[in-house]
């Protein structure tokens, strides 16, 4: 296979667990994004522990988390529904924001593994299709959940010659979901690693902070579309 | 031979979709950006606001240029039509 290597950087290169012949999975991948769940449950039980009237430091920085959560579901989904959803939303915000922080903040590039690289599981478009994938299954859900069967009037509105555009817009909201995730984390650890390769100390640092400040961006847009989706079939 | 003509013609077109995907999203941020500075110098009040809705607006901007540099990565690293 004919590639264009310059500067040693390599995008889409994985440490590959194979099962058979066509399935395996993508090692590096796997084992950052179970770090990174498993953090997430490590910080909400010590959080929720012991929790008191008045909360101390660790619940005080759960409960702002829980408040811009809540925001973002109540805003979009509507009072009478929201909380059947906000874990979802939840989910989605902390596990984003989790990992694309994961792949910044730990040096994981002191940990040498054989083949690729350990970074954001959300570079890998797997992680995102994933995610985009499940929340189109949530809201084809909560739309059969909540409305039934009329559930299928939705795409005869406002009219019945808009029935393919709102077909095709059942495939472009997922794809774009994961593109947006994605390229954004990729255009980041890109434009990090080719500074770095050029000036490899202090020139890359705001780049860095940028990206921090980004992928939080990226975090908030992905559980509010995710949000807005479900409250625009509910609706 | 077709190998290298594939790779030259594969180089120019990441270049032009990433060169291109940034024009539109550019203008677009560009009168977001003015647009919310007359609004903050017209309410200095409504400042918090106006800056969460104008950061959101340029996330879903960027994704535009995203999408090109999503091309460009795929011409580049994982390209289809070599090997």
């Amino acid at each position: 296979m004919y590639t264009f290597l310059l500067s040693k950087i390599e995008v889409g290169s994985h440490l590959y667990i194979n099962f058979s012949e066509t399935a395996h999975l993508h090692g590096e991948t796997i084992f950052v994004s179970s770090f990174v769940i498993s953090l997430i449950t490590l910080f909400l039980i010590l959080a929720t522990r012991d929790l008191k009237k008045v909360p101390d430091t660790l619940q005080n920085f759960l409960e702002v988390i829980y408040e811009l959560v809540k925001s973002i579901a109540l805003t979009q989904m509507g009072p009478s529904y929201y909380s059947q959803f906000l874990p979802f939303v939840a989910t989605i915000f902390l596990f984003v924001l989790g990992s694309n922080w994961a792949g910044a903040l730990i040096p994981w590039k002191l940990i040498e593994i054989p083949e690729g690289e350990l970074a954001a599981p959300t570079n890998d478009i797997n992680t995102t299709a994933c995610l985009a994938i499940l929340t189109s299954i949530t809201y084809f859900t909560a739309g059969f959940k909540i409305k039934g069967i009329g559930y299928f009037a939705r795409y005869i509105k406002p009219s019945v010659f808009l029935l393919p555009i709102n077909i095709i817009e059942d495939f472009t909201k997922p794809l774009s979901l994961n593109f947006r995730l994605f390229g954004n984390i990729v255009a980041d650890e890109l434009t990090v690693s080719v500074l770095c390769s050029l000036v490899p100390i202090l020139i890359p640092v705001p780049i860095m902070v940028l990206g921090l400040f980004a992928s939080s961006i990226q975090a908030l847009i992905f559980s509010t579309l995710a949000a807005a989706y479900i409250g625009e079939v509910i609706e | 031979m077709v190998d290298s003509l594939v790779a030259a013609a594969s180089v120019i077109a990441a270049a032009v979709a990433v060169g291109f995907a940034g024009i539109g999203p550019g203008i677009g941020q560009g009168n977001a950006a003015g647009q919310a500075v007359e609004g903050i110098a017209r309410q200095p009040e409504a400042e918090g606001k106006i800056r969460g809705t104008l950061l959101l607006s340029f996330a879903f901007m960027e994704a535009l240029t995203i999408y090109g540099l999503v091309v460009a990565l795929s011409l580049l690293f994982a390209n289809p039509f070599v090997g």
